[in-house]
């Protein structure tokens, strides 16, 4: 399992990047491989504003659906298109294939750094 | 009640299959990925553990009548080596299961039942005896494997040095493979050409061994669903229920209503008559989306008029593909209908099923 050392993590498996006031949010490479093959991403709309928590976009795989929760508050200001058409991108390379930018003014207070997604990866699974 | 594995479970984490629990079993619902596997069982040959599906037998001088009496196809058809899909229905003719009938002998057929419904089908079938058969649910004795595509003849013959030839379609024969004793059947769930072998429960790994080094690509709950769907074959549970008519799934073709007497006849003849209120056809989504399991059909004033039964992105097709009870009224008088999914409205188009024919 990749978790890329940069990056911080939600619960829900959200990959993060944090550069200033933006925030650069994907689904992390344990996320993709429990979707198993990702066919479809459903993009929000640009301008969208949304809560912590709040569904920014679905990625479902043949067998499944997942939402995509934000991980921050904020503005989303780019979506990633490209996906739309090649969705499995996703699954090949779960952090180069970015989902939204967002200009955020809050982020979530229980985001882990690697260190501790690894360990909450290896709780999971007991 | 605790969740069972398969005999052949320790085989599935070897070969790297993600184990889920399905219908009270740890089953792998994929091992290289669900579009590998399905595109496997397509294009060459892919193999299936559903041990966890159920068998009863029937013996008896009267075990002709008995089933032609329990399910709705015209099992008289039958005979030693013949198997028969059928719903089998209550009397109000909603479906309790839908199931294989194998006659081995006059006296004695074996019924193949799904997983999830084997307490609840059994309690039924000894309900049903006023024909002095002997009953027995065996499923704990039996293992079934499925290997299937266009390559699974061929696979199964190289494996176990045998001549399947004279196994025609629906047809099935006892053979020995590898020193087990089995039962093997030209039957499946994957519209493609395959076969359905059950054998003694403890064999099963051995067999799923044999075939997987044979070449048979080891495949999960994943595609097994894809596959059937795109073959448009039903799901229990989904597809039909307890709630459902086979008239109404459209899988009247298995119903004999001019054949005898069956459970649920009467309610079936009286649907017929009177005509269907909503009907399952297949569709495809003229926008991009994947319907699923109990979305909604709306009309363009946004009332419901339907629902999703069961819908995916067609490995084979690269579309979108579902079933959908609809109320018949609006599939006659050419409305515009729509699949509800999150918040967009997608434009819905029938489909002629199955989707995918191959076999």
């Amino acid at each position: 399992m990749n978790v890329k050392s940069d990056l911080f993590y939600t619960k829900d498996h959200e990959w993060v990047l944090i550069n200033g006031d933006t925030a650069t949010m994907g689904i992390s490479d344990h996320a993709q491989g429990q979707l198993g093959d990702i066919v479809f991403v459903e993009l929000p709309e640009v301008g969208k504003t949304v809560k912590i928590g709040d569904t920014l976009g679905v990625v479902e795989s043949t067998k499944a659906v997942s939402d995509i929760f934000s991980a921050v508050e904020g503005t989303v200001t780019d979506v990633n298109t490209a996906l739309t058409n090649t969705p499995d991108k996703v699954n090949s390379d779960p952090y180069g294939s970015w989902i939204v930018k967002m200009k955020f003014t809050k982020k979530n207070p229980e985001l882990m750094d690697a260190k501790v997604y690894s360990e909450y990866l290896k709780e999971e699974h007991h | 009640m605790s969740t069972k594995k398969t005999s052949i479970y320790d085989c599935h984490v070897k070969h790297g299959g993600k184990v889920v629990e399905f219908a009270g079993w740890y089953l792998p619902v994929e091992f290289s990925g669900l579009i590998n596997e399905h595109n496997s069982v397509r294009n060459n040959v892919g193999i299936f553990d559903v041990s966890h599906m159920g068998e009863v037998t029937v013996k008896g001088d009267r075990a002709g009548e008995y089933v032609r009496n329990l399910v709705a196809n015209d099992t008289n058809k039958l005979y030693d080596g013949k198997v028969l899909y059928t719903p089998m229905c209550y009397e109000h003719g909603g479906i309790v299961d839908d199931l294989l009938v194998y006659r081995v002998n006059e006296k004695e057929y074996l019924l193949v039942i799904n997983a999830a419904n084997i307490d609840k089908d059994f309690d039924w079938m000894k309900k049903q005896n006023k024909f002095g058969v002997e009953l027995k649910n065996v499923s704990p004795d039996y293992f079934q494997l499925a290997v299937q595509g266009p390559n699974a003849k061929a696979t199964v013959e190289k494996c176990f040095n045998i001549d399947l030839s004279d196994v025609k379609f629906f047809h099935f024969k006892n053979a020995t493979l590898n020193g087990v004793n089995c039962i093997v059947s030209r039957t499946g769930y994957t519209g493609e050409n395959g076969f359905e072998i059950y054998g003694p429960w403890n064999e099963g790994g051995k067999l799923w061994d044999a075939l997987v080094a044979a070449g048979a690509v080891p495949c999960g709950l994943g595609c097994r669903d894809t596959l059937r769907l795109e073959a448009a074959l039903m799901l229990y549970g989904n597809d039909i229920t307890a709630e459902t008519t086979p008239l109404e799934a459209g899988i009247d073709i298995f119903v004999k209503l001019e054949s005898g007497n069956f459970i649920g006849r009467d309610a079936l003849l009286k649907q017929k008559t009177e005509g269907l209120k909503r009907k399952l056809v297949g569709f495809t989504l003229e926008e991009k989306g994947i319907p699923r399991h109990d979305y909604l059909v709306v009309d363009s004033n946004d009332n419901t008029v339907g629902v999703v039964t069961s819908g995916t992105l067609s490995p084979t097709l690269g579309i979108p593909i579902g079933l959908a009870y609809i109320n018949t009224d609006k599939l006659n008088d050419g409305s515009k209908l729509f699949v509800k999914i999150r918040t967009r409205n997608l434009p819905l188009k029938q489909m002629k099923t199955p989707f995918v024919k191959k076999y």
